[in-house]
């Protein structure tokens, strides 16, 4: 340094440039904060940055992390807990068991496929005890039974087996979830028609549900009266509500 | 005669500060996902002397009913703490800075005479370098806690795809109670920082902006010389 300052006011030329970069970086982050929950209203969607971001995790999760080979850890009967109701969307009180049929609208277009319980149980019957965990936090050990997806896909929708997400909705539409084929086709990703033992209660979505243990319990819809495959991204409740679309654990 | 002497390099600061409002927010986002299902308490069986978190609390900070919110702030933020802590604990190790941090043996027997001095009791103050015995201890716990808070959040956030890291801090269920206990944590931790930079003064706070303390120089030529050179 040509011109030689005393300390002291070396120190305040110091301290007048370290507090000038504090007070900037306390702008830079307020200003980061204030666009990252632009727009923010309670109970309505996420501003896009964050929604950017949660895509981000998703791509990273599904190229880095995902497997079929990854299972969820599974639990002996007696672990079996009480699962909460928690949700009744799409689950009205006056619903007819007798007049349900599962549509299945194939990939591409074709003709769409009407089914009854009957079809769903000449598949081979799966049984898993897996822990049901709830975006909200808490989660209970719970056995469903019922047919593979994968399997079920295979036998009544061979051609759709390659389309990149399928679509799922109650029969009243009043409920509907979307889900990355990888994860839906998952080994333990069950259409279940029994839970702890017990044919499927109404509000745990009789007379067929998805026991989708790679993701959150709002993925695991109830009383499936809709299923559609398609290669762009389905309209999902709780993605429309600011969630996660991919919900993935 | 005074000299400037050189108390933290620009990483140490850097990481600092950008730490503090991320954790911040990680802990306000934290809280909102917190609301959503709260279970924890300080008591036993049916006594509960205090509920994490009572009504009023939510009710004051506005915190309640934003999940959704929560979530997504926790896991886009979540990537920039990650990745200071990360840089810190490299700079740190790599730059061997770890040896004034890290507690020595003796640490331990002299953190609790540092503060039963800092409480007011007339003891002796132990000799110490960059940090005394209980910084030492203090500073090295919240990096490990930043650590565990990055291992058992990672733990809930993925515990299929990563079950063997959810495996090994004990399950889903416990991996919350951890994730939940170091953050309370942070803010003890907090409450008890801001109080002894307070009471350390304005030059110990100006040399976490600046990275500079005045001092009394010296009789060491070579260190004049070399600030004078500067």
């Amino acid at each position: 340094m040509p011109n030689k300052l005393t300390p002291e006011r070396e120190m305040s030329r110091r301290t007048r440039r370290g507090f000038m970069a504090l007070g900037a970086g306390a702008v830079v982050a307020a200003g980061g904060w204030q666009w990252l929950n632009a727009g923010y209203k309670r109970g309505g969607d996420i501003p896009s940055p964050l929604r950017t971001m949660l895509r981000f995790n998703e791509r990273v999760v599904r190229s880095a992390l995902f497997s079929d080979d990854h299972l969820v850890k599974t639990y002996p009967s007696s672990a079996i807990g009480e699962l909460k109701e928690n949700g009744d969307f799409g689950l009205p009180d006056d619903f007819d068991a007798d007049s349900w049929n599962l549509r299945l609208m194939p990939l591409g277009g074709g003709l769409p496929v009407s089914l009854t319980m009957d079809d769903l149980r000449t598949l081979p019957r799966h049984e898993e005890t897996i822990d049901f965990k709830c975006v909200e936090g808490w989660s209970t050990v719970t056995q469903f039974a019922g047919a593979r997806f994968s399997e079920f896909v295979a036998k009544f929708a061979p051609g759709s087996a390659n389309a990149g997400y399928v679509a799922m909705a109650t029969p009243d539409g009043g409920y509907y979830v979307g889900l990355d084929a990888p994860s839906a086709m998952h080994s333990q990703t069950l259409l279940a028609w029994e839970m702890n033992g017990e044919d499927l209660a109404d509000e745990h979505g009789a007379p067929l549900r998805l026991a989708i243990p790679v993701k959150y319990g709002i993925k695991n819809i109830k009383r499936i009266g809709k299923i559609a495959f398609g290669d762009t991204e389905p309209p999902d409740y709780w993605r429309e509500r600011g969630y996660d679309f991919y919900a993935g654990l | 005669m005074k000299t400037l002497e050189q108390k933290h390099r620009f990483a140490t600061r850097w990481c600092h500060w950008v730490n503090f409002p991320v954790l911040s927010a990680m802990i306000f986002s934290g809280l909102l996902i917190y609301w959503a299902y709260d279970p924890y308490r300080i008591g036993a069986r049916s006594v509960t002397l205090f509920h994490f978190f009572p009504d009023w609390f939510y009710d004051l900070t506005g915190i309640n009913a934003q999940l959704a919110r929560g979530m997504a702030l926790h896991f886009a933020l979540a990537w920039i703490f990650a990745l200071n802590g990360i840089a810190y604990f490299i700079y740190t190790v790599v730059s061997g800075e770890w040896r004034e941090l890290v507690p020595e043996q003796k640490s331990f027997r002299e953190a609790a005479l540092v503060a039963l001095h800092d409480m007011g009791f007339k003891v002796p103050k132990p000799p110490q370098g960059r940090y005394n015995a209980a910084q030492r201890i203090s500073y090295s716990a919240i990096v490990i806690m930043g650590g565990l808070s990055l291992i058992t959040g990672l733990a809930i956030y993925k515990p299929a795809q990563l079950h063997w890291l959810t495996a090994l801090v004990g399950g889903y269920e416990w991996a919350r109670f951890e994730h939940f206990w170091l953050t309370m944590g942070y803010v003890g931790f907090f409450a008890i920082h801001i109080g002894q930079v307070i009471r350390a003064g304005w030059a110990n706070f100006r040399s976490m902006v600046t990275g500079y303390d005045l001092v009394e120089a010296t009789t060491i030529p070579e260190t004049e010389e070399l600030v004078n050179a500067e």
